[in-house]
């Protein structure tokens, strides 16, 4: 028989309704690698007796062929997403123990559509980080490993759990967030695809806030196709998200036709920068190559503000947290600090968050307090978003030209724990995503290749709003030229 | 823009976030290293610009004004690190 981990979703969808394994088989095997999986620390919180029970449930609808795409399926979930008296605690020593009586949309969706939860995964403290270094369980490791060294090197983050699970088999899919690169770049350093969708069209109801005008839930997956079908479940109009698109959700999978004659695919040529490897430039040129043999144009373009999203990014969504996590008042839920006699609740509220909150997120906490303290907040935040308004012009413009844009995901693949401690370094790691985010727009990054170490790097696409469909069938058709199969050696 | 040991301390206060002395120097350092480098927003010409509010143009949905949820006491307390008879308790507010 073979691997059952390594299927796709695709793979396991036909193979799970003619009957060759059960959806309990699976699960079992996915249980298997999940418990010898502990060196990689991806998981904060196993649920392998729900993910059995959901996995009967779903041969019982396999077995009256009522079966959606995901039924039977085994997921991960990042810790952002509430789940219903299971865990969820955003990375963070404050929401210790939070266990949330009621389902976010997302997951919902997953589970109605007969998907099962091998349990929740680990993340950046409230997706604050590119590394999953700020996660209250201690960092992730990437199954991925330089060739001939064994330095531990970051899964990327924020949803570094996300990506670590899935590239070491943990899981056929795994759910993320994405706020200023936090799918695409731990998709791009571990060898899988990762879709941000357009902001708006996943809802959010749910999913612990962190900066609400740039988060957006999507998926971590082996391929472009099985990214098609989790969007597919994960994607919905909600009335309880009152900023989720009412627009229908087409249906992606069969947007998939592989043809991009005549399309037009657009090269920043911002997104060139100083200190990027050369390798990620070469497969950048052949991405676009490959698409111009199937029938594409490429077309030069210019996104002038680019350079100013990070900057703008460090103020909008400091700005928004500062507010977002404002109810972490040691009252409600989460942790309580102890007290001393005669502390009153000023001293509850301030020791409670500086006990419960880490240092990366406090120093964006008080970014965004004194950005829009007094006298302050015309100057930085108003700026700022006066600048994401020209970062979203540039992006306006240029989709009048193009049907998609071609950049690299990050300027280099994956990087050593512990290699990057200035806070302003860390932030680099953004700069080819972030823009996206500020825009709003889609944006998917897919494998494209190994560097000469033995690393995965991505190439992203960026589409226009609400577009995600045409964007997937450019990146299953780039997929299909760059072939990328590696799977990371298994040394854990 | 240099942030100083007592702004660190007014924005830590601001932001209900005990800070200990050690911390401050730390903290303002990263700060100014952090607004410094946002500085460079300065450059850009944003003569005329409306700010950016939303991320995708859209209209706030609007629905009957009605009650959809309620009856939640106990779903509602049951992540309080202390609640008794039915309401969250926290150290005396009012003299």
């Amino acid at each position: 028989m073979t691997d059952l981990t390594s299927l796709t979703i695709a793979d396991a969808r036909s193979k799970l309704r003619a009957k060759e394994f059960s959806a309990t088989e699976l699960t079992e095997a996915f249980i298997g690698n999940v418990e010898g999986g502990d060196a990689l620390n991806a998981w904060c919180e196993k649920t392998s007796d729900l993910a059995r029970e959901q996995a009967q449930t779903a041969d019982a609808r396999l077995a009256e062929g009522d079966a959606p795409s995901l039924c039977g399926i085994p997921l991960g979930i990042k810790d952002l997403f509430c789940t219903n008296g299971i865990r969820s605690q955003a990375g963070s020593n404050i929401l210790e123990d939070f266990k949330p009586p009621y389902e976010s949309t997302v997951t919902s969706n997953l589970w109605a559509d007969g998907a099962v939860m091998l349990g929740k995964l680990s993340m950046d403290e409230f997706a604050m980080g590119s590394s999953n270094e700020t996660a209250c369980y201690g960092p992730v490791i990437n199954p991925w490993r330089r060739k001939g060294d064994d330095t531990k090197l970051t899964p990327g983050g924020s949803s570094g759990g996300s990506s670590a699970a899935l590239a070491a088999s943990m899981a056929m899919a795994t759910t993320g967030t994405d706020t200023g690169g936090s799918i695409r770049q731990p998709a791009a350093f571990t060898g899988t695809v990762g879709l941000k969708p357009t902001w708006g069209r996943v809802s959010r109801w749910g999913i612990v806030a962190f900066a609400s005008s740039l988060d957006q839930a999507g998926p971590f997956t082996r391929t472009v196709r099985d990214s098609a079908i989790m969007l597919q479940s994960m994607a919905s109009v909600d009335e309880k998200d009152s900023t989720s698109a009412d627009i229908a959700v087409p249906d992606y999978e069969a947007a998939l036709t592989g043809d991009v004659k005549g399309k037009r695919i657009g090269i920043p040529k911002e997104y060139t920068v100083d200190g990027m490897s050369a390798e990620i430039t070469k497969f950048w040129e052949e991405g676009a190559e490959y698409l111009r043999a199937q029938g594409a144009e490429i077309v030069e373009i210019s996104l002038p503000h680019t350079k100013y999203a990070l900057p703008a990014y460090y103020i909008v969504s400091p700005a928004e947290c500062s507010s977002n996590l404002a109810r972490y008042d040691g009252v409600r839920y989460g942790k309580r600090a102890e007290l001393a006699q005669g502390d009153g609740i000023t001293e509850l509220y301030e020791k409670t968050r500086a006990e419960g909150f880490g240092d990366e997120v406090k120093r964006r906490i008080m970014i965004g307090t004194y950005v829009l303290s007094a006298g302050y907040y015309d100057a930085y935040y108003t700026r700022a978003q006066k600048v994401r308004r020209l970062i979203n012009r540039d992006f306006e413009q240029a989709f009048e030209k193009v049907d998609a844009i071609l950049t690299p995901t990050t300027p280099s693949p994956a990087f050593g724990l512990g290699e990057k401690s200035d806070p302003l370094e860390m932030y680099l790691q953004d700069i080819f995503t972030v823009t996206v985010n500020m825009a709003g727009l889609p944006g998917i990054s897919i494998p494209a290749g190994l560097s000469s170490d033995g690393l995965p790097l991505g190439l992203q696409l960026i589409g226009k709003a609400f577009d995600e469909a045409n964007l997937l069938n450019t990146a299953y058709a780039l997929e299909t030229a760059l072939d990328f199969t590696a799977m990371p050696e298994k040394w854990w | 823009m240099s942030v100083d040991a007592d702004t660190v301390r007014k924005v830590a206060k601001l932001a209900r976030i005990a800070v200990e002395d050690h911390e401050v120097e730390p903290f303002a350092q990263e700060l100014s290293g952090i607004l410094n480098w946002v500085e460079q927003l300065q450059e850009v010409d944003v003569t005329g610009i409306e700010p950016m509010t939303s991320a995708v143009p859209m209209r706030l949905k609007r629905r009957e004004d009605v009650v959809t949820d309620g009856n939640r006491r106990d779903d509602i307390l049951i992540n309080a690190p202390d609640a008794r008879e039915g309401f969250f308790a926290v150290p005396k507010v009012v003299e």
